[in-house]
C-alpha cells in the first residue's frame, strides 16, 4: 500500500495524521531492513524485499522531509546513514583486530569445541591482562620513570653499598634482589613526593588508584561476560530433561574439519546412546547403599586429611623459608624451596584426588563437579596458607623496622657530628649523606612483591616443563619406541596425552588470582603475566596439535564457561581481601615505597580531598564517610536483593504454571480428538459423577486410528480441513466420545505448529 | 584477466552485509574459496553459475559432517533439486551457521537438515535417519533395530508434546531453545 498522495514537492498538501501514518509504515520499513538477516528466507526473497523496502524508504523520506522542520528530519535521516554505516564499518574493524582466530579454528577442527574454549578463555584472559598492563604501565611506571628522580639520587631507588658487588650476579639476578629490587618492578622504588614533575602528577595518588581500578576494572569485565554467558547458556536447566533429545539434536559438533576427530566423534555418540539406553532400562540396581555411603564418607575423609597436610607443609615450609633468610650458605633448592614445594602439590594434588575418588562411584559429571571442587579447595587452601605465613613475615618485619629507624637517625646524627668535627672550617649545612650508605629499612612491601614474582615465575617454569616432559617427551617415546616395544605404546599405555581442559583452566585462574594479589606491590608483574600468556597462547598451541590426540569420551561440561568464570570471580573476592587490608590496616614503611611517611595508606586520599579539591567537597566525603549514612545505604541494598530474588522466584513459578497448562490443554485436545478417555485425573473424576456415563466399551475404530493419523499433507489450511472433517465423522459414530466438560472447539490454532512449517513467520518465542 | 578471479561489486558487499550474519571478510573470504571451487570458464559471472554438490562435499568444513548432503539439498535453490548451490546459496549457508545467527534461524535450519523427507516433520524415519548418521558408517558402530526402537521412544516421549508421533517445528524448537550446546556447536566457519 503505497502512498499515492503529494507527488507535488511544493505543496503541503499532506495533513497531520498522514504524515503521521507515513512516517510510521517509513519506520517499520526500516525495521524490515534491519531485521531482514533474521528471517530464514532465501537469500532472493530477502534481496527482494530489501530492495521494495529501500526503495519506498528512500521515496517517502524525501516526500517527508518537506515543510515543517524537513531540515532538522533531513538532517537526522543522514546522521543516522552515516552512524549505521560507521557502525558497520567498526565491527568489522574490530573483528578484523581478534588475534590468533585461524590457531584457534585449527585446533578447533581437530579437537572439537571443548578444547578449543580454553584457547578462547586463553585469549580472553590476554585481553584483560593487557588492559590491566597498559593502566599500571601508563599510569604509574611511566611517570616514575620520566618525571621521577632518577636511578640513584635516592636511597630507596640505590642498592645499598653492601651488596653493590654481588648486584650484577645471575644468581642474584633471578632471585629478584641486587638491581632488580631496586627498580620498578617493585613498589619500594617509588618516590612519596606529592606532585613530579612540571605537570604535577601526583603519584601516591595515582599508584593507590591504579590498585584499586584494577580490581574493579577486573570486576566488571567478569561479571559482564559472565552476564552474556548466562543470557546464551538459558539459565539453570533441569540436567535430565531433554537427555536423548540433546543427545540426538546438539551432540554433532559442526565445526569438526579433520576425519579421525569425526570417527571419534561418531564411536563417542555411539556409546553416549547405547549407556543411556541402558541406563533408562536398568533403573539403578542399587547393590549396596550402605557400602557406597561409607566408601564414599571415607574417601571424603581421605581427602580432608590430604587439604590439611598439604596446607601444613606449606606453612612448615615457609616458616623454614624465614630461617633460611638469616642464612648465607644456600644452595639453589633452599632458596628456592616454598615454590617447588607449591608447584609440586599442584600437581600431585590433582591426580591422587583423582585416585581417590575411584572409590566414590559417581556419575561422570559429577565426579567431574567434585573433582574441579576439591582442586579449587587445595589450590585456595595452598595459597591462603603461603599468605598467612607471609603475613607473619611482615609483622617481623615492621618490629625491625622501629629498631632501624632508630639506628637511622642516630646514625645520620654521628655524621653530620663528623663532618663538623673533621671539617671546622666549613660553615653551613654538611653534604648530605651517599644514598648508598644510608641505613635501609627491611621494607616489607617490597619483600611480598618479590615472594608473588618468584611464585609466578616458577609456576610458569614449572607448567612449561610439564608440557615438555609430560607431553612431549611422551609423544616422543610412544612414537619412535613403539617399533622395538613388546606391546602397542600407541594403543595401551601409555600412548597419547589428551589435553586436559579442566586442570589447565583452573591453572590459569589461579595464576591470575597471584597476579590480582601482587600487581599492588610489584607493577612489573602485570608485565611478566601479558608475557607468560602471549608465550604460553603459541606454545600450548603447538603442544596440543603436535603432542595430544581428541578425547575419547567427549562429554560436554557445557555450562562449565559460567562456571568457570564464577571461579575467577570468586579468587577475584579473595585477591581483594588481603590487599584491602593491608592498605587498611598496616602501616607503610618508612622509607620505601610511594607511602612512606604516612600513618596508613589511604591516607594519600585524604590529603588530596584537603588539599587539592575545593572545600566544600571534602565536607560532602566526610558526610558520605558517614556511618549513619552507609548502613541505611547497605541496607538498602540487601532489601532490594531481596526484592529481585523473591520476583524472579515469582516469575518462575508462573512459568511452570503456564506449562503446565498448556500441556493440559494440548493432552485435553489430542484425546478429543482420538475419543480416548481424558488422561487428566481432575476431568475423569469429573466425568465420572456424570449421570449418563453409560459403560460402553471404546469402540474399535481405535485400531484404525494410527494409520489415518498421519497424512501428509502439506502444512496449510487444507491440511487441516481434512483432519477435522474426520474428527466430525467419528463422533458421529460414537455417541459416548465426548466428555460434556472439555472446551469448545472455537478458535483454535489448526495444530501446534503446523502453521509455521516452512518459514512463514518467526516463531512465537521471544 | 585470464585466471584470477572476478571481483565482488562494491555495491554487492555492502547489500549482502545487510542481508546476512556475516561481516566483510567473512564474505570476502566465501568469495574467494566460492571461486576456486568454480570451473575455470564460469569464473568471472559468479553470480548465474552453480556449483555441483560433489564439489561442494570437497570443502574440509563439511567433508568430515555426516549431514553435508541434508545441508546441500536444504540450501540449494535449484530447480532440478541437485543440491547445487549458487554463490547465494553458499552465503545463505555461512551466514545461518555464523557465530552471530539467531537461535530462531539455526533452529529453524536445522530441523530442515533433520527433516529427510522434506514433510515438516520429524517422523520415526527422519528420526532412524538420523541416529544412522550421528553414529557413522561402519557397520560395528550401528545400533541395533532393538536398541534404534527404544531410542526413538525415548526421544518421541521428551519432545513429542502433542503426541502424535512426531516432531514439528515448534516442539523442535522448543527442546532446542533449552540446550546449552546448541548454538556453540551449530556452527560453520570457513
Amino acid at each position: 500500500h503505497i502512498f499515492c498522495s503529494s507527488k507535488n514537492p511544493h505543496e503541503e498538501s499532506m495533513s497531520e495524521g498522514e504524515r503521521a501514518r507515513l512516517m510510521e509504515e517509513v519506520e517499520e520499513k526500516k525495521k524490515l531492513i534491519a531485521n531482514i538477516r533474521n528471517k530464514p528466507w532465501r537469500m532472493k526473497r530477502r534481496l527482494k524485499h530489501l530492495k521494495e523496502a529501500q526503495l519506498f524508504v528512500d521515496k517517502f523520506e524525501g516526500a517527508l522531509g518537506k515543510g515543517k522542520g524537513r531540515k532538522l528530519y533531513a538532517y537526522k535521516v543522514m546522521m543516522m546513514k552515516k552512524w549505521i554505516k560507521f557502525q558497520r564499518d567498526f565491527e568489522n574493524f574490530k573483528t578484523a583486530c581478534i588475534p590468533w582466530e585461524r590457531k584457534i579454528k585449527e585446533v578447533e577442527s581437530h579437537f572439537g569445541s571443548s578444547v578449543a574454549s580454553y584457547f578462547i578463555f586463553l585469549r580472553w584472559m590476554y585481553g584483560m591482562n593487557l588492559v590491566l598492563f597498559s593502566l599500571t604501565f601508563g599510569l604509574v611506571v611511566i611517570p616514575e620513570v620520566l618525571m621521577g628522580l632518577p636511578y640513584g639520587s635516592i636511597p630507596r631507588k640505590t642498592v645499598p653499598r653492601e651488596e653493590q658487588d654481588t648486584a650484577m650476579d645471575y644468581s642474584v639476578l633471578t632471585d629478584f634482589n641486587g638491581y632488580c629490587k631496586y627498580s620498578v618492578l617493585f613498589y619500594g622504588y617509588y618516590n612519596n613526593q606529592r606532585t613530579i614533575g612540571f605537570l604535577k602528577f601526583r603519584l601516591p595518588l595515582s599508584y593507590l588508584m591504579v590498585g584499586i581500578g584494577t580490581f574493579g576494572y577486573s570486576l566488571m569485565v567478569v561479571i559482564r561476560t559472565m552476564a552474556k554467558n548466562a543470557d546464551v547458556g538459558g539459565g539453570d536447566g533441569e540436567d535430565s530433561e531433554f537427555t536423548f533429545a540433546w543427545k540426538m539434536f546438539t551432540s554433532w559438533d559442526y565445526l569438526i574439519g579433520n576425519a579421525e576427530t569425526a570417527d571419534n566423534k561418531y564411536a563417542s555418540i555411539t556409546t553416549s546412546f547405547k549407556e543411556s539406553i541402558v541406563d533408562e532400562q536398568e533403573n539403578q540396581k542399587d547393590e549396596n547403599i550402605h557400602l557406597r555411603r561409607f566408601l564414599r564418607v571415607l574417601a571424603n575423609f581421605l581427602i580432608t586429611c590430604t587439604l590439611g597436610g598439604s596446607g601444613y607443609l606449606i606453612y612448615f615450609v615457609v616458616k623454614r623459608s624465614q630461617e633460611f633468610a638469616n642464612r648465607d650458605d644456600l644452595g639453589w633448592y633452599e632458596k628456592n624451596e616454598l615454590e617447588i614445594i607449591m608447584s609440586l602439590l599442584g600437581l600431585v594434588g590433582p591426580m591422587l584426588f583423582e585416585t581417590i575418588a575411584e572409590l566414590e562411584e559417581y556419575h561422570p559429571r559429577i565426579a567431574l563437579k567434585w573433582q574441579l571442587g576439591r582442586i579449587f579447595a587445595l589450590f585456595l587452601g595452598n595459597l591462603y596458607t603461603f599468605l598467612l605465613a607471609l603475613f607473619d613475615e611482615v609483622n617481623a618485619k615492621l618490629e625491625e623496622e622501629k629498631d632501624i629507624k632508630n639506628a637511622s637517625i642516630w646514625f645520620m646524627k654521628e655524621y653530620f657530628a663528623n663532618f663538623t668535627a673533621n671539617n671546622p672550617n666549613e660553615t653551613g649545612t654538611p653534604p648530605p649523606i651517599e644514598p648508598a650508605d644510608v641505613i635501609r629499612g627491611p621494607c616489607w612491601e617490597t619483600t611480598v612483591g618479590i615472594e608473588f614474582v618468584k611464585l609466578t615465575i616458577s609456576d610458569i617454569q614449572v607448567t612449561y616443563l610439564t608440557i615438555l616432559i609430560g607431553d612431549f617427551l611422551r609423544a616422543l617415546i610412544v612414537r619412535f619406541l613403539n617399533y622395538c616395544w613388546c606391546w602397542d605404546l600407541e594403543a595401551g599405555w601409555p600412548s597419547y596425552g589428551e589435553f586436559d581442559i579442566s586442570g589447565n583452566v583452573l591453572g590459569l585462574v589461579f595464576n591470575q588470582g597471584m597476579i590480582w594479589m601482587g600487581s599492588f606491590y610489584a607493577p612489573g608483574l602485570v608485565g611478566i603475566n601479558v608475557l607468560r600468556l602471549l608465550t604460553s597462547m603459541y606454545y600450548q598451541c603447538w603442544a596440543v596439535m603436535a603432542c595430544n590426540v581428541p578425547h575419547e569420551r567427549v562429554f560436554k561440561a557445557s555450562k562449565s564457561n559460567n562456571f568457570y568464570m564464577g571461579l575467577l570471580l570468586l579468587i577475584l573476592f579473595l585477591s581483594l581481601l588481603p590487599v584491602v587490608y593491608t592498605i587498611m590496616s598496616l602501616p607503610p614503611s618508612f622509607d620505601c615505597g610511594p607511602f612512606s611517611g604516612k600513618e596508613r595508606m589511604f591516607d594519600v586520599i585524604i590529603e588530596t580531598i584537603e588539599l587539592d579539591l575545593p572545600s566544600f567537597l571534602g565536607t560532602l566525603f566526610s558526610y558520605a564517610a558517614n556511618p549513619g549514612l552507609i548502613i541505611p545505604a547497605i541496607l538498602l541494598m540487601v532489601l532490594a536483593i531481596y526484592y529481585l530474588n523473591s520476583v524472579s522466584e515469582a516469575y518462575k513459578n508462573a512459568n511452570n504454571e503456564l506449562k503446565k497448562k498448556m500441556q493440559m490443554a494440548r493432552d485435553e485436545e489430542k484425546n478429543r480428538r482420538n475419543n480416548k478417555d481424558s488422561t487428566n485425573q481432575v476431568m475423569k473424576d469429573l466425568e465420572d459423577l456424570l449421570p449418563n456415563r453409560s459403560n460402553l466399551p471404546p469402540p474399535e475404530e481405535k485400531k484404525d486410528k494410527p494409520d489415518e493419523r498421519k497424512p501428509k499433507v502439506k502444512p496449510g489450511a487444507a491440511g487441516n480441513a481434512v483432519n477435522l472433517q474426520k474428527d466430525v465423522s467419528l463422533a458421529s459414530v460414537n455417541p459416548n466420545a465426548r466428555g460434556p466438560v472439555t472446551q469448545a472447539p472455537g478458535p483454535r490454532a489448526p495444530g501446534p505448529g503446523n502453521s509455521r512449517g516452512r518459514g512463514q513467520g518467526p516463531p512465537p518465542r521471544h | 584477466m585470464g585466471a584470477t578471479a572476478s571481483k565482488l561489486p562494491k555495491d554487492q558487499l555492502s547489500e549482502y552485509q545487510e542481508l546476512t550474519f556475516l561481516t566483510k571478510q567473512e564474505i570476502l573470504l566465501a568469495h574467494k574459496r566460492f571461486n576456486e571451487l568454480l570451473e575455470r570458464e564460469d569464473r568471472q559471472q559468479i553470480g548465474g553459475s552453480r556449483v555441483p554438490m560433489n564439489k561442494i562435499l570437497t570443502l574440509p568444513e563439511l567433508k568430515s559432517n555426516p549431514f553435508r548432503r541434508r545441508i546441500c539439498q536444504v540450501f540449494s535453490t535449484s530447480d532440478l533439486r541437485d543440491g547445487s548451490l549458487s554463490f547465494e546459496d553458499f552465503l545463505d549457508l555461512l551466514s545461518a551457521f555464523s557465530d552471530s545467527a539467531t537461535l530462531e534461524i539455526k533452529s529453524h535450519y536445522a530441523f530442515r537438515i533433520f527433516d529427510f523427507d522434506d514433510d515438516g516433520t520429524l517422523d520415526t524415519g527422519d528420526l532412524e535417519k538420523l541416529v544412522n548418521c550421528l553414529t557413522g558408517e561402519m557397520d560395528n558402530t550401528r545400533l541395533t533395530s532393538e536398541e534404534m526402537k527404544q531410542l526413538i521412544n525415548n526421544i518421541l516421549e521428551e519432545s513429542d508434546i502433542d503426541k502424535d508421533g512426531t516432531v514439528n517445528l515448534s516442539e523442535f524448537q522448543h527442546v532446542i531453545s533449552r540446550s546449552p550446546d546448541f548454538v556453540s556447536s551449530f556452527k560453520i566457519v570457513l
